[in-house]
């Protein structure tokens, strides 16, 4: 099977379009010089300058043009995230002293059953989303990028709800999914069926935020995955077929391989999003924190990690112990990442 | 004769396929609209109404009388066009020093720019509490202004284009002349990357018009919101008057995305390249 001709550009395409694959896309707007462009692009203002004080002296209009980035970086960020760090060694409501408290935040955060089942909701509800998202995207854009007709309109089409507010679209759901006068619910019981409390069970709570985040992001991952698709050769394929290649055997032997490193993408860019779900619960149950311990909705299951960062930080005022959720949680969605990294970058090399 | 109908078969399934992938993806916005011009009544009943009413007016009425629409319409077009203006300014200024110029500093300087590109904004929130805290602008626009007014993203984007479509040859000719940094920037780079800014104003503007989280923190005078924390508020007081809810969600939603839809074509395409960079 393996020694098939068809796989001869599968096992050649990783190695050849890793990393290259979105370069290698027909870009309008790539240098016109063409070559000319690595060697020109710098332009010191005097050949033979030296370095030294005089060489920055002489830079500072670039200076000046790079520094209003760099000012809000380091007063807004990165201050801020080291500063976030030596919180969570403190005791702090935000107004009083601070007291130094060590390890005893990070302690309590281990013991701390409400945090590990936020951690546990953000994951669930992670990959509820974002494996049907992925896979409908591939599948959209392979039907898009299989017809000549009416693209521009399908790709318009699928991108809207990727600009769509999200608070707007978190009252929508809740109004379509209420437990009693909702629009899935009407149509249920018109189908002779019983009707479902979405909003009530703790997992269709979870369905119900990853069918949102689902909806807002698969027409943006199927339009990512279009323009990948439009830079695989078409030679390819024709050779392929020439072959005597099925269109499934197309679909795995080629588009899958030469896709990967945006596939890649699609998939940390959906993982450090997805995990960060706030505004989703935040709309839907979290008014009721300042009133109901319960806070993330019946059972607590819409409670996201960071929206129990929030309550944490900001209704309860414990910035020490918002810090070290916060911290926390960053360093579980690195892990997340570097695991997702490892086993596609494994996949690409199996042969 | 039967080979051409199968294809034609297959053809006409990818778009029935497709045609269903679009109404979802526009189900949301017809039925906010049949939500919004019936009474909360409608919407309740059983079967439900699907298909417009005649109560868009008394539902705007009704919204107006519960939140303060046109106040928090006026602060989110505010942030929306302060945000935009000094991104596009400041982005596209510090893209023209890396895309043309060698400095001393200038590799470490843009591999800072280039590392800090996913950092959660999450982890900076509290301390960025205190700042506003301690500035005095908690509760002000500037809160949310201030912070957003240069951007990684953008001063990456801005730089490719700048790299590539900025003739050499014009600033050089721009140069003889007596030109300096600043005048090459306003009367040679600024009319190069128009296309580049366009899409660059209307990301930032998209993403300021509908964040949630930081104005959520700052915003805390409940006199002074953006669209999108009233909304929410709204929502949270009053989740049973649909139809009153709904009319507000209509008109912080439909201006964006026909504005949008406008513009959709060159900003689906440079929005693909950006992400793929």
């Amino acid at each position: 099977m393996s020694s098939s001709p068809v796989a001869g550009p599968a096992a050649t395409g990783p190695s050849s379009g890793s990393g290259t694959a979105p370069a290698g896309r027909p870009a309008p707007d790539r240098p016109r010089g063409g070559p000319g462009r690595h060697g020109r692009r710098v332009r010191p203002v005097s050949a033979g300058a030296r370095p030294g004080p005089r060489r920055v002296a002489r830079h500072w209009p670039q200076y000046l043009a790079i520094s209003p980035y760099y000012l809000i970086f380091t007063v807004f960020m990165l201050f801020p995230v080291i500063f976030t760090v030596y919180l969570a060694f403190q005791k702090w409501d935000g107004i009083g002293d601070m007291h130094f408290v060590g390890f005893q935040q990070f302690r309590f955060l281990w013991d701390d059953p409400i945090f590990w089942l936020s951690v546990r909701n953000t994951l669930v509800i992670w990959v509820l989303s974002t494996v049907p998202m992925l896979f409908l995207a591939l599948v959209l854009a392979v039907l898009v990028n299989s017809t000549k007709r009416f693209t521009a309109f399908y790709r318009v089409a699928l991108f809207i709800p990727s600009i769509t507010s999200l608070v707007a679209i978190a009252i929508f759901f809740g109004a379509i999914f209420s437990n009693n006068f909702g629009l899935i619910n009407a149509i249920l019981r018109s189908m002779h069926l019983s009707a479902v409390p979405w909003l009530s069970n703790e997992w269709t709570i979870k369905l119900v935020i990853a069918a949102l985040m689902t909806w807002q992001w698969t027409g943006y991952n199927a339009i990512i995955y279009l323009a990948g698709l439009q830079a695989i050769p078409s030679e390819l394929y024709e050779a392929a077929k020439m072959d005597g290649a099925g269109p499934v055997r197309l679909f795995f032997s080629i588009t899958i391989p030469l896709l990967r490193p945006i596939i890649l993408f699609t998939v940390v860019v959906s993982t450090v999003t997805g995990l960060q779900s706030f505004t989703e619960p935040q709309v839907l149950f979290g008014s009721e924190a300042s009133t109901n311990p319960n806070s993330g909705g019946p059972g607590q299951a819409a409670l996201t990690t960071l929206l129990y960062f929030y309550h944490q930080a900001f209704d309860n005022n414990d910035f020490g112990y918002g810090a070290a959720i916060v911290w926390a949680f960053f360093l579980v969605i690195l892990l997340i990442v570097l695991i997702n990294w490892r086993l596609v970058q494994r996949k690409e090399r199996r042969p | 004769m039967n080979g051409l109908n199968r294809n034609r078969f297959r053809g006409l399934s990818v778009h029935v396929v497709l045609m269903v992938g679009v109404v979802i993806s526009v189900f949301p916005f017809y039925w906010i609209v049949v939500m919004a011009t019936n009474t909360s009544q409608d919407i309740y009943s059983y079967p439900p109404k699907l298909w417009f009413g005649g109560n868009l007016l008394t539902n705007i009425q009704h919204l107006f009388d519960k939140m303060d629409f046109f106040g928090s319409l006026f602060n989110t077009v505010i942030v929306a066009v302060c945000t935009t203006l000094l991104v596009l300014f400041f982005d596209s200024l510090a893209a023209f020093a890396f895309a043309k110029y060698d400095f001393p500093g200038k590799k470490f300087l843009f591999g800072v720019l280039l590392s800090m590109y996913l950092l959660p904004t999450q982890l900076a929130i509290i301390p960025q509490y205190e700042i506003m805290v301690q500035l005095g602008w908690l509760g002000t626009l500037k809160a949310l202004i201030v912070p957003a007014a240069a951007n990684a993203f953008g001063i990456f984007w801005m730089r490719q284009y700048t790299t590539s479509s900025v003739p050499d040859e014009l600033l050089d000719a721009a140069r003889i002349e007596g030109a300096g940094f600043f005048r090459l920037y306003w009367h040679v780079v600024l009319p190069c990357v128009r296309p580049a800014l366009a899409f660059l104003g209307i990301y930032t503007f998209i993403a300021a018009w509908n964040d949630y989280i930081l104005p959520l923190v700052m915003l805390v005078n409940p006199d002074r919101l953006t669209l999108q924390v009233a909304l929410a508020q709204l929502y949270a007081g009053h989740s049973t008057d649909y139809s009153m809810v709904m009319s507000g969600v209509l008109l912080s939603v439909i201006p964006l995305v026909l504005v949008f839809t406008f513009f959709a074509r060159g900003f689906i395409a440079d929005a693909t390249k950006g992400a793929l960079r």
